[in-house]
């Protein structure tokens, strides 16, 4: 009798734990279901539906897929620019923030000065710091080229010349490299003293302190900054928008749709072309596909950096 | 697992519901009294000063008329905010919506976004094909499906800086592609160090108003055939087109060189506009530039663009568009509303006087010839224009401007000599807005 009523008791504690657990995450589950479970269930449905988000939606079977993945030219261009900017933008953006991170926790004097010289661009609002890319770069009217020019160099057309505005989308956000730079300095500052010490004592210079000391221990850090920069990347939109509506001249007002991409589809991004399929051509099936082809792009990418960092965490302990 | 599955199945089942039952936006009547009181809104893309009290003046002149009709006007509204409020629905949708583009006309009336307007016109007794021109009411429809009307014409011709002209030796405008090709080169004027003080006319395609369409349109192209596929490639004055912009880029300095400049050019509705600041000495644009003409420090006047040498007696026409309004398929009121959108569009008096105070053109036959209209001559030659009989607009598509951007983005290509094979780039273009259209199709 004891024993059935000790089971019952323990059944009715593990029920009360598993409510209490449920109670606990519920907020992360309605957001989880309410911001990604119904979108993405939205999506898959829509990606086999003809809908212009007026009349009914009809049902295509593949046909949103043949017409994406074989048929719409813009796809190569705007897979392209996305997966060129997240190879070079996020490489780039990842050694330049270290670089810097490097460089002010090396300083000695001055270095308030610098840490904030550096951390300041990234405070600026990604619309305001592109509109004034684009003016100083102004091929014809910015003062970069003015400069350039009086010292006889002979300076391309930056967001004018399609080999050159992904470039310079880069040395946008190399501008702005304050919030890599702040984690970067807080990995490096937390590396222990005395394992510099230790090496210093076993005759290691400054390349191989880093090599030996500073990267093991960052190597997370790193690993935190590749991950996020590749999904941020991934859904590169408003500078790319910006830079190109500005650079193009083209006037804005009533009546004026703007193509995304200019020049020549060179700024052009998946979730501008998402964007652009779903909000102005109401072509909410083709979105669909494509926003899908990039959720699985993401996925794929994401999923293969994090195994190869727990293979160096594991590495390394 | 077969539980599992179920429990999959079922979300599923209830999220493809969730998201049908979604996707029905809402949808109006036209059981509405028009003799009773009502409020209507009218959401427009005007937003300048003139413009704004223009059609104010317009809404007063017709709640004067129709005292139970209050119009509750928003202004400086895009098509992408109509596009979206008429999908979301909503009791803040607007009645009444004008675009000031064509372009997508097609897909207002193949979605049903916006009403089909000859029942109304039925009911009152307004037979369209008397009182608008046959153009502007094809660029008004699609497939039978009159869901818009126009409300103002816009018409295309050229202006040109009669200084610049005298200075140069040159006595009238070029009426052929030969003439303007030859007088291009003649006012272009280099610096010495290889840039530009200024360019003839430059015909690259992303100078404001330059779209290819408007500038193709002095060929008279028909851009599909009889079954709706595009035929730009087996259209002869496609290749002819290219030819004479490539050669307009070419006697004036390249390409390249010209792109720099273009960059170095002010907003197009600023006083720092390229043309209005002396960078260009004939220039393509609308009627309403002359609005912003007050403040040149030169005389300039107008004419129509040129026509290719083989087709002389076509001289005079040029690319017309222009600003259309509609019924929203949310509105309620919709008997109320054509009672809006009749005045605006039909009423001879208030066309003239809207076309006067805007610097438009008027869109209904007897305000073309009304002795009311506006007799300065450098908006009379658009006037002319717009009466042209080879004057063109552009086909309504089921997929909206999309053929349009196609268009753009290849040309952008040819000017910059990416295109070697130009038969072979047209049939892959047209291949593209095939397969666009297809897309769009239910």
């Amino acid at each position: 009798m004891a024993t059935l009523t000790n089971s019952t008791a323990l059944r009715r504690k593990a029920r009360r734990e598993r409510l209490r657990t449920l109670g606990f995450l519920s907020p992360w589950l309605v957001g989880f279901s309410v911001f990604f479970g119904y979108p993405l269930i939205a999506t898959v449905y829509f990606s086999f539906m003809h809908y212009n988000q007026i009349e009914a939606p009809t049902f295509v079977g593949l046909r949103n897929w043949r017409y994406v993945l074989e048929q719409m030219p813009l796809f190569g261009p705007a897979l392209w620019n996305t997966l060129w900017l997240v190879v070079v933008m996020v490489a780039l953006r990842v050694v330049f923030g270290l670089g810097i991170g490097l460089l002010v926790t090396r300083i000695k004097s001055g270095v308030g000065f610098f840490r904030t010289a550096f951390y300041l661009p990234y405070l600026a609002p990604p619309v305001a710091a592109t509109v004034a890319f684009v003016f100083l770069l102004n091929p014809g009217t910015g003062p970069v080229n003015d400069i350039l020019g009086k010292v006889g160099i002979d300076a391309p057309n930056w967001f004018n010349d399609p080999a050159w505005a992904k470039p310079s989308l880069v040395l946008l956000s190399l501008w702005g490299i304050g919030d890599l730079m702040v984690i970067f300095m807080a990995a490096l500052l937390d590396v222990p003293r005395d394992q510099y010490e230790a090496a210093e004592l076993d005759g290691a210079g400054a390349f191989h302190k880093f090599r030996y000391v500073t990267w093991p221990s960052i190597t997370p850090i790193v690993m935190f900054a590749v991950v996020t920069g590749v999904v941020q990347t991934m859904q590169y939109y408003t500078q790319a928008l910006v830079a190109g509506k500005l650079a193009s001249g083209v006037s804005i007002g009533p009546g004026t749709v703007i193509q995304p991409g200019y020049p020549d589809h060179s700024t052009l991004t998946v979730p501008q072309l998402v964007y652009s399929l779903g909000f102005q051509n109401f072509n909410t099936g083709a979105a669909c596909v494509l926003s899908l082809v990039l959720f699985a792009i993401a996925m794929a990418v994401t999923t293969l950096l994090m195994r190869r960092r727990a293979g160096l965490l594991s590495a390394e302990d | 697992m077969p539980r599992k599955l179920a429990a999959f199945a079922s979300v599923l089942s209830a999220g493809a519901l969730l998201l049908t039952g979604c996707a029905n936006p809402s949808t109006g009547s036209a059981e509405d009294d028009p003799t009773k009181p009502v409020t209507l809104k009218f959401w427009h893309g005007w937003s300048e000063k003139n413009e704004v009290k223009a059609i104010d003046a317009s809404i007063a002149r017709f709640e004067k008329l129709h005292p139970n009709i209050k119009v509750k006007a928003t202004g400086n509204v895009t098509d992408a905010t109509v596009n979206q409020a008429l999908r979301a629905g909503g009791g803040n949708a607007p009645d009444v919506v004008s675009s000031f583009t064509t372009n997508n006309v097609g897909q207002y009336c193949s979605s049903g976004m916006w009403v089909d307007l000859d029942p109304f016109m039925r009911k009152t007794g307004l037979d369209k094909t008397e009182v608008f021109p046959k153009t502007l009411l094809d660029y008004t429809s699609y497939q039978g499906d009159q869901c818009a009307l126009p409300l103002l014409a816009d018409a295309y011709g050229m202006y040109y800086n009669k200084d610049a002209f005298e200075e140069a030796g040159i006595t009238r405008p070029p009426r052929t592609m030969s003439e303007l090709k030859r007088d291009a080169a003649k006012l272009t004027k280099r610096t010495g160090n290889g840039g530009y003080q200024r360019v003839g006319f430059m015909p690259n395609f992303r100078l404001y108003q330059n779209s290819p369409d408007r500038f193709f349109a002095q060929w008279g192209p028909d851009y599909f055939d009889e079954d709706g596929k595009a035929r730009l490639a087996k259209e002869k004055a496609t290749e002819e087109f290219y030819a004479t912009t490539r050669e307009l880029i070419r006697r004036q300095g390249g390409y390249g060189p010209l792109e720099t400049f273009r960059t170095s050019f002010g907003d197009e509705m600023s006083s720092q506009n390229a043309f209005l600041t002396g960078k260009l000495a004939m220039h393509l644009d609308g009627e309403w530039r002359g609005l912003f003409m007050k403040g040149a420090d030169f005389r300039w006047g107008t004419a129509p663009l040129p026509v290719p040498d083989d087709q002389p007696e076509t001289y005079g026409r040029g690319y017309l568009t222009g600003t259309v309004i509609g019924i929203a398929h949310s509105s309620t009121h919709q008997n109320a509303a054509w009672e809006l959108v009749k005045f605006l569009t039909a009423d001879t008096d208030q066309v003239v006087a809207f076309a006067n105070a805007i610097h438009n053109v008027p869109s209904t036959k007897a305000a073309l010839t009304s002795p009311k209209l506006d007799a300065d001559p450098t908006f009379r030659a658009f006037l002319d224009i717009a009466q042209n009989p080879h004057s063109t607009a552009m086909p309504p598509s089921i997929n909206g401007g999309q053929y349009v951007s196609s268009l753009q983005d290849f040309s952008y290509d040819v000017e910059a000599g990416k295109v070697h094979d130009l038969d072979a780039g047209l049939r892959t273009l047209d291949a593209e807005i095939d397969a666009d259209n297809l897309q769009a199709q239910n």
